[in-house]
């Protein structure tokens, strides 16, 4: 069975482009457009890895990290951090707050992404 | 209050009525608060557009960091090839897409180093880097480009070199900015020389290139924001003038100094220095 990740992503441009890349590499895409879809969504289906967006309308991303991070039946999901938001201390708050790892969009490439993606699995 | 008792003691000694006196004192004093307050104002003001302009910056820079990592990521998706077959031709045109959204990317990067520098917000870890890794690193990522433009890049160094204590990758950033500026400005092919070597209390990092110089009366203005040497821009259009202020701010922030020497149509050699850590000269 496919492996699945939620994807918490605001940009419909990105969902589409990130989730077929993913989806082409076997894996099953839950896309969610905002932290409150998300965090229901994680509860849900609990995936098997989380790619989080920081700036997200409604529950900021930090908010939404926090609250998998705290939530019994999703703590233990692993939770890659993909934003391109990189302000001072933002790195060390996420994984503070449990994040596996902290990815600014812009300074990877889409196979450097996939790449960490399984690693952050164990593949 | 200076200026109070001088014109006190000099209306004393010139008009016989205090009272006058006090009320010249009391004049003189009013103006000046005045003047004090404009000046402070003014200062406000300034601090304010500026710290506005830096906000503005960052703000704009993350807003278009957005859109070029979803065009970025299009495009390799596109070259990948599992979407559908693509041509020759098309791949050509997709790297000159890909190349030109690097740059981009590159000066938003650059746009926001300098707000951060601006707002004094630019955040400096202090590790223990071994430079010379740092600088080998640098040399094979950029061999494909020095290989394409004909020119050599030789690295020496001492075979023990301590480890300097300061921020790895915006160290990398200052590196690779003095890098690129060697190989980008050379004419045809060329040679850059690294030098790397243990001061006692530093580590000399040395890059020398026989490129087209920096024309004297340039030589001042070398490490301001957004200059650009005349015989640079005539010879190479691409550049954002950022990357010698970001690599001057970060040098002297980690503790160390930055300077050149240069001579026009024969080259140019820019050199830093950088604290060695303690735990190694203790070591």
């Amino acid at each position: 069975m496919a492996k699945q990740i939620l994807f918490v992503e605001d940009e419909s441009a990105l969902q589409k482009t990130f989730g077929e890349i993913l989806r082409q590499e076997g894996y099953e895409i839950i896309p969610a457009l905002d932290g409150e879809v998300g965090l229901r969504l994680a509860k849900e289906k609990k995936p098997d890895l989380i790619l989080l967006d920081l700036v997200l309308p409604g529950i900021h991303g930090f908010e939404v990290l926090k609250q998998l991070k705290t939530d019994q039946e999703t703590k233990a999901i692993p939770i890659i951090v993909l934003t391109n938001l990189e302000g001072v201390g933002d790195v060390e708050r996420a994984i503070a707050l449990g994040a596996t790892t902290y990815l600014v969009k812009a300074q990877y490439s889409l196979e450097e992404v996939v790449g960490k993606i399984k690693k952050a699995l164990g593949e | 209050m200076g200026a109070t008792i001088a014109t006190y003691a000099i209306g004393t000694r010139y008009i016989e009525d205090p009272i006058t006196v006090a009320l010249i004192i009391l004049c003189l004093a009013a103006v000046l608060f005045i003047i004090a307050f404009i000046i402070i104002q003014g200062f406000e003001k300034l601090a304010e557009a500026n710290k506005m302009k830096s906000e503005f910056i960052s703000v704009v820079s993350h807003q278009l960091r957005s859109p070029l990592s979803n065009l970025r990521w299009a495009i390799e998706l596109l070259m990948s090839g599992k979407l559908c077959k693509i041509n020759e031709k098309e791949v050509e045109y997709f790297k000159i897409l890909k190349e030109n959204i690097s740059r981009m990317g590159e000066m938003v990067s650059d746009l926001l180093t300098v707000s951060r520098i601006e707002q004094r917000k630019l955040p400096l870890k202090k590790e223990e880097v071994s430079l010379g890794d740092l600088i080998r690193d640098l040399i094979l990522a950029f061999k494909p480009w020095t290989t394409a433009s004909n020119i050599e890049v030789n690295f020496q160094t001492e075979k023990k070199l301590p480890k300097v204590l300061a921020d790895p990758s915006q160290i990398r950033l200052v590196v690779e900015n003095l890098l690129d500026n060697a190989i980008r400005y050379i004419k045809d092919r060329g040679e850059v020389k690294i030098r790397l070597l243990n001061n006692g209390k530093n580590l000399y990092f040395e890059i020398e290139d026989n490129g087209v110089g920096i024309p004297k009366e340039d030589q001042k203005y070398i490490f301001q924001k957004f200059f650009r040497s005349g015989n640079v821009a005539r010879y190479q259009t691409q550049g954002s003038g950022l990357g010698l202020y970001i690599a001057k701010a970060i040098t002297e922030k980690s503790g160390g100094k930055i300077g050149f020497h240069s001579e026009e149509g024969k080259g140019s050699t820019f050199w830093f220095t950088l604290p060695i850590s303690l735990k190694e000269s203790e070591g």
